[in-house]
């Protein structure tokens, strides 16, 4: 008998956790799983894969069959409020439920941002581990150039006629696909809108495109579709495809996450990279650009929370190892391997300690996720988020004057389920 | 003769004898095990389908399950975007199974006549058959890419930086390009058995006779081979009709390029809207079973007559 309860747990007699994790990182996931295993339990990872629609096909599919070995997994923060509303998430803990819901308010030691993209239906399902955040990236020279002064907040038009009138491009992501939404939700917040509000009602959802924010939403994104500063790969163009222009004169003005830094850093002398030293000093970063002139940007939120299944056969070791996974210097450690952010304000002042990034850069990425705009928390997210991508797709057919209105409608039949997407 | 022929074939009740309606009957038995699996293993989604399909259920919402009877194909059917993929993939079917016949009958030729090198040409011909869909979709996506791709620097017509993938009809056509490439030597594998069909006797006869090339072709060689032509216009029609890995790889069902099973995929699996998911996914079968009947009743496809002549 005891022996056949000693096979059931695995040939050492221990249980093994299965941590899902996504291909970012996976080095130092590999290592945290080493150390975070214990007498009690191993940690083995399991990769997913890289688009972050594939993660979730993949996550879902599993969570939907009740698969008990699911025990932790890697979650981009739009999936957070679908898998906790499919009942698919384990609670997190009481204190470190509590903790994340006072650094909603400012009083944790969570970011305030990375805070509520882990929160549904007033619950805490997941742990931030890394906080993914966008900047302004561009050339000091093609600025200066176009006499822009990058200490002050630009706007979206700024930049566009800046680049348009030097001969450089505006790089962004526009293909049919979820950074496309990642973009647009950013331009909307922006101007002071959402794309939904009450996303708690699920298929009653109230559609707010259809807005003076929506419009001027559709504005830029038209804007920059007719003018010269687009690129010619516009419509498919994701955050990889816009690297390249930076190195070709006169350069780029190009909103991205954290890893330009150290992908930049790390190519010089190389094909796509800076030429030399001197080039990567010209490489500049500033706050994500204004929607509207006078009003404070919203930076998207990306980022990675380490969920814990509903169905895992081992829901205490795997909230302890969950808890392990996103200590400090996990954090730490990521940010400094793999340019990943912390998402705790002891990690980061250990990160801009460092000396590895410059301070600036550091702080920036920190107000970056605290005054940020998440996407909408839904159940029904995708929905939303092809919904979006079908009637704002492709860029140069956005018409301030229609496509407001025209996808707010849309997406209203959408989510009654009224219309095919 | 008769005797051998009751044996073999009893026609009906009246000339059984008590042993044949015996082992009739025990032969039936002992294949019923495996008719009851193979019900339940095909049966059993399709019914599950039919079920779901009268839901309106998000995975990612199980509380807000509601039965809605045939709603769900009623919004499918008067809902503008499943006419337009329908319509697209009728497109992808039709011209690329258009192209495929010629090019495919083209290389069957060359495979059929070729005297040397030969299994190097046919080797050659077949390797695309050969490479997994979406390794081509991705092969043909570089190629066609303006950035990186060669396409764009082989036709002169075009400017260097012209986004294939931008618009809706040069997304389509490389779409179709992708799929003409990878199944034509299918096509042309099927012709080459048609092909070989054709009597060498008749073909001397038509020559003897003053026969053009262009008459023996017309009058003697595609006569001849009229059913292998339908059996793979059939087969090929079928498979095009189902198209969804080039365009996921290509534009994941951008730019209008999207096809009923990429439509079906979207809602079921990337949006979990199992219900009208479902719904679709029972429409694309009876829409695939339409076209089989359409090709075999408008071309006369006589499948019993192209399996014994090959």
């Amino acid at each position: 008998m005891s022996t056949a309860l000693l096979a059931a747990c695995g040939a050492e007699g221990k249980p093994e956790l299965h941590w899902y994790v996504n291909p970012d990182g996976v080095d130092t996931f590999e290592t945290y799983a080493d150390t975070c295993s214990t007498d009690e339990y191993d940690i083995s990872v399991e990769q997913l894969p890289s688009s972050a629609t594939d993660q979730r096909v993949q996550l879902a599919r599993r969570l939907a069959a009740e698969d008990s070995s699911t025990d932790l997994m890697n979650l981009d923060p739009v999936f957070v409020a679908e898998f906790a509303n499919a009942g698919w998430l384990a609670e997190v803990p009481e204190e470190t439920a509590e903790e994340i819901m006072g650094s909603v308010e400012g009083q944790g030691s969570y970011l305030a941002g990375a805070a509520e993209t882990v929160i549904w239906d007033d619950t805490v399902y997941a742990l931030p581990q890394w906080a993914n955040t966008q900047v302004l990236w561009y050339r000091k020279s093609l600025a200066e150039a176009a006499g822009l002064d990058m200490t002050q907040p630009v706007t979206w038009q700024q930049i566009i006629d800046a680049a348009a009138t030097e001969g450089g491009s505006v790089g962004v992501q526009a293909n049919r696909y979820e950074g496309y939404v990642v973009w647009l939700n950013a331009l909307i917040q922006g101007a002071g809108g959402e794309i939904v509000g009450n996303t708690e009602a699920g298929r009653d959802a109230e559609v707010e495109l259809d807005s003076d924010a929506g419009r001027a939403a559709a504005g830029v994104v038209q804007a920059l579709a007719d003018s010269d500063a687009a690129q010619p790969d516009l419509s498919v163009s994701n955050e990889g495809t816009v690297l390249g222009p930076m190195w070709t004169d006169p350069g780029e003005f190009m909103v991205n996450w954290t890893f330009v830094y150290a992908t930049y850093r790390d190519t010089v002398g190389q094909p796509g990279g800076p030429a030399d030293e001197q080039a990567f000093e010209d490489l500049g970063w500033a706050r994500y650009p204004a929607t509207v002139e006078g009003e404070e940007s919203r930076p998207p939120i990306g980022g990675i929370h380490i969920g814990v299944g509903a169905y895992s056969d081992h829901p205490d070791h795997a909230a302890e190892a969950a808890a392990c996974v996103t200590s400090t210097q996990a954090q730490v450690d990521l940010a400094l391997n793999n340019g990943l952010m912390p998402s705790t304000e002891e990690a980061y002042e250990e990160v801009a300690d460092s000396g590895e990034f410059p301070e600036d850069l550091i702080d920036l990425y920190r107000t970056s996720v605290d005054t940020g705009g998440p996407r909408p928390k839904s159940a029904f997210y995708p929905l939303i988020s092809n919904a979006v991508q079908d009637q704002w797709h492709s860029p140069a057919s956005v018409d301030p004057d229609r496509t407001p209105q025209r996808s707010a409608d849309f997406l209203r039949a959408v989510l009654s389920g009224e219309e095919l997407l | 003769m008769t005797g051998a022929h009751v044996a073999t074939a009893p026609t009906g009740g009246a000339v059984d004898s008590d042993r044949t309606r015996a082992e009739n009957s025990l032969g039936r038995r002992l294949v019923l095990p495996a008719v009851v699996l193979m019900l339940l293993v095909t049966a059993f989604p399709m019914l599950r389908a039919i079920w779901l399909s009268t839901f309106d259920y998000s995975l990612t919402a199980p509380d807000e399950r509601s039965f809605v009877g045939l709603s769900n194909y009623w919004t499918a059917l008067t809902d503008d975007l499943f006419w337009q993929t329908t319509g697209i993939t009728v497109f992808y079917m039709v011209f690329t199974v258009a192209v495929e016949l010629v090019i495919g009958f083209a290389f069957a030729m060359v495979m059929h006549r070729v005297i040397f090198a030969r299994g190097v040409v046919r080797t050659s011909i077949l390797i695309p058959y050969g490479i997994i869909t979406v390794v081509s979709g991705f092969a043909w996506q570089f190629a066609f890419s303006s950035t990186n791709g060669f396409v764009n620097g082989w036709l002169p017509f075009i400017g260097d930086d012209f986004n294939w993938f931008g618009e809706s009809m040069p997304a389509i056509v490389a779409i179709c390009v992708s799929e003409i490439w990878k199944t034509t030597p299918f096509m042309s594998l099927l012709l080459l058995a048609g092909l070989a069909q054709v009597s060498e006797d008749m073909l001397e006869a038509a020559k003897v006779d003053g026969a053009t090339w262009w008459q023996r072709l017309f009058k003697v060689i595609l006569p001849n081979m009229r059913a292998a032509i339908m059996v793979a216009v059939l087969f090929r029609a079928l498979d095009a009709y189902r198209i969804f890995d080039n365009i996921f790889v290509m534009t994941n069902g951008a730019q209008d390029t999207a096809s009923i099973s990429f439509l079906t995929y979207r809602q079921t699996i990337e949006q979990f809207q199992l219900g009208l998911g479902s719904a679709l996914s029972v429409l694309l079968f009876l829409s695939v079973l339409l076209v089989a009947y359409l090709i075999v009743k408008l071309f006369r496809v006589d499948l019993a007559a192209a399996r014994q002549e090959g």
